[in-house]
């Protein structure tokens, strides 16, 4: 039933572009830690309506620099852009999924959700300020535990990305010290620690050198089964990461102000502080308008069809209040002639 | 060949007549070709040549306009400031330069006596039989991609380096001037010293075939020589071996510091990404200009972050540029001073 539905959906799709629809192609390019869910969507939208979509993963800063110069259809950034440059750029942003950065530690007799850990020590620890594991300002977070006596190793990512983007947005937050000294980017000056290139690298390093620290991704660290801490969140509860606080921390934005949001230390009591969403780039007014209206037919299919693929690949996806918003947000892609791009298979 | 040609042509039978009718196209010298194919050819030559030269420019010029805006900012202090601070918009390029030289270094210290010894022992010393899989095994080194080294650094290489070199070197120098520092740093195994040594292993196969190849053509009749006049092995290499292969060493080294100097992906695992200058210790971790380029420049925003990226790729160009001047200076000296001696 759903299949014909959509394969009906798909036909008359096909009608409306007319001549233009035999060998419709989408191009996409930006984040990489989106390009493993795009991939798979791509393969899925396929089968399902025959249109292709082609992701190039070359990062999000790249993927803003391809957008700007309309080489792609579409961009995609794990770092929001702002209202003001959206505006000077003629561009639109809206988030397509969300994930949360996690840290991970290798230190001997610690397990899984043992080590709470809040934003003030994560950036004294990465400024150097904290040097052992059995610091008093660690203690205080974990009496329980038995720390080390042993100096913390930090790991850090060495290539720009939006992971070290969310966590040093994250530290500048809750960190007065982190903010005035190091501040937030994808990548950053850091005062020390190893860098390990993409989560590999990271995790890496982690798994290798004994007593040290780092941050990955959650699918990553989830699949990689590493040793992460639990968080103190903005309304002091202790939190472990997982879909369900990334879901809370995204609930709790105000999307329907704006779609820049960062989903860092977010109020509500069961938000993962350390939460991020990738964003997809559009411009406003379409030359093209039948690959505009492609685009956006592509994520209404991945938001109805695709949350169960993103969440077997440990993404989570956005809430559906988030989306009704999302989609009607998407009136503001105009044809050159300023009519909306027809993107509702319906109309 | 033309008697036996004159001698057919007079034979009464028609069959061997006819057949030499038939071959004389064949057995004249064929037809010149056409003065505009060699002007043809030429032209695609010199052309290929020029092509070279203007890439060569147009590289230089898109470098000097992409860092333009750097350029501008910094100038030649860029070369000397050692703080890179994407978030506050400071760059300065010390650090990546000096883990730039200071790797390939390391790696130059390393690799050519090792590679020195390859080959001597591949020409001179060794039995015929370990000749051949020797030199192989050899040349096999050098088609691992460099991706492998980096993964090997990292995660089999650096423990060893953490746990039986620079562990027990701090015990030993903890407290001594100088020598302490050398050593300092977190125990890891990854740094400046991994980094050189890696890259030592990379070259090593590069400047070890291409001396064991020069080695291979120094005349024999020189070396029996020297060995008939009671040389030993050494005095034959560095009296004659040597100074008759000098050019070709040389070559070889270069092409091995132009490798090392411009290496990315190995370097990147090992040297540890690390943009501070806090100490000239040989396991402090730090980053190279190639490591710096491949790590920030996807994500690198347009404007001043990526102009100074593209201003230090404009300085490894120019360091490769000067080593390769250096090498031929160094050549020309040598050859002056050998005609004196003459």
């Amino acid at each position: 039933m759903k299949i014909t539905v959509r394969l009906a959906a798909a036909g008359i799709a096909g009608l409306c572009l007319s001549g233009l629809a035999a060998a419709q192609e989408v191009t996409g390019a930006g984040s990489t830690f989106a390009a493993p869910l795009f991939a798979k969507w791509a393969a899925d939208y396929n089968k399902a309506t025959g249109v292709k979509m082609n992701y190039q993963s070359i990062g999000s800063g790249a993927g803003i620099k391809q957008i700007d110069s309309k080489t792609v259809d579409f961009g995609a950034s794990d770092m929001p852009q702002s209202d003001e440059e959206l505006a000077r750029k003629g561009q639109m942003q809206f988030p397509v999924m969300i994930g949360g950065v996690v840290p991970v530690v290798n230190v001997k007799g610690i397990a899984p959700g043992q080590l709470k850990l809040n934003g003030q020590v994560l950036g004294d620890i990465y400024l150097g300020k904290i040097a052992k594991w059995n610091d008093p300002a660690i203690k205080t977070l974990n009496p329980a535990l038995a720390l080390p006596d042993a100096a913390i190793a930090p790991v850090r990512r060495a290539d720009g990305s939006g992971t070290t983007f969310i966590f040093t947005n994250y530290l500048s937050k809750t960190n007065p010290d982190w903010k005035s000294k190091v501040g937030e980017g994808t990548a950053v000056n850091w005062p020390t620690g190893a860098g390990g290139k993409g989560n590999e690298g990271v995790a890496a390093f982690v798994n290798r050198l004994p007593n040290s620290i780092g941050y990955v991704e959650y699918a990553y660290a989830k699949q990689s089964k590493m040793t992460y801490a639990l968080m103190h969140n903005a309304s002091g509860n202790v939190v472990s990461p997982d879909d369900k606080t990334f879901k809370a921390a995204a609930a709790g934005a105000e999307w329907s102000k704006t779609f820049y949001q960062i989903l860092t230390n977010q109020p509500g009591k069961d938000a993962w502080p350390i939460t991020g969403s990738t964003f997809v780039l559009m411009h406003k007014v379409q030359d093209k308008p039948a690959q505009g209206e492609a685009v956006l037919k592509f994520f209404e299919w991945a938001f109805q069809n695709g949350d169960k693929t993103a969440e077997a690949l440990d993404y989570v996806p956005m809430p559906g209040v988030v989306k009704t918003q999302i989609e009607k947000a998407w009136a503001q892609i105009k044809d050159a002639s300023g009519k909306p791009v027809a993107f509702k298979s319906a109309s | 060949m033309s008697s036996t040609l004159a001698a057919h042509e007079l034979s009464f039978d028609p069959g061997v007549g006819r057949r030499t009718r038939d071959m004389t196209p064949r057995r004249q010298p064929p037809a010149r070709s056409a003065a505009w194919v060699d002007v043809l050819f030429g032209l695609a030559a010199k052309s290929a040549a020029i092509l070279t030269l203007g890439l060569l420019a147009a590289i230089l010029a898109s470098l000097v306009v992409g860092a333009w805006p750097a350029i501008a900012k910094y100038g030649l202090g860029f070369l000397a400031n050692s703080v890179w601070d994407p978030v506050a918009g400071e760059f300065g390029g010390l650090v990546m330069i000096y883990g730039t030289l200071a790797t390939s270094i390391i790696a130059l210290v390393i690799a050519v006596p090792v590679s020195f010894g390859i080959a001597l022992f591949l020409t001179e010393l060794s039995p015929a039989w370990l000749k051949r899989p020797l030199g192989t095994a050899i040349e096999l080194l050098a088609a691992v991609p460099s991706i492998v080294y980096g993964m090997w650094g990292l995660l089999v290489f650096s423990p060893v380096l953490a746990t039986y070199v620079q562990q027990p070197l701090q015990a030993v120098f903890a407290g001594v001037p100088y020598l302490g520092a050398l050593v300092s740093g977190p125990p890891v195994g990854i740094g400046i010293l991994s980094a050189g040594i890696i890259l030592a292993i990379m070259i090593i196969p590069f400047i070890a075939a291409v001396m064991r190849d020069v080695f291979d053509v120094t005349p024999p009749m020189l070396k029996e020589s020297a060995y008939a006049l009671g040389s030993t092995t050494w005095e034959v290499t560095y009296r004659v071996v040597l100074p008759y292969t000098k050019a070709g060493v040389i070559g070889g080294v270069m092409l091995g510091l132009g490798r090392a100097l411009g290496e990315t992906m190995a370097v990147t695992f090992v040297i540890g990404n690390f943009n501070q200058l806090n100490s000239l210790s040989l396991f402090q971790a730090a980053n190279s200009i190639t490591s710096a380029l491949a790590n920030e420049f996807a994500e690198a925003a347009s404007g001043l972050h990526q102009a100074a990226l593209i201003y230090l790729g404009l300085v490894l160009f120019f360091i490769t540029f000067v080593v390769l001047s250096l090498s031929k200076l160094l050549l020309a000296q040598l050859k002056k001073r050998e005609g004196a001696r003459a």
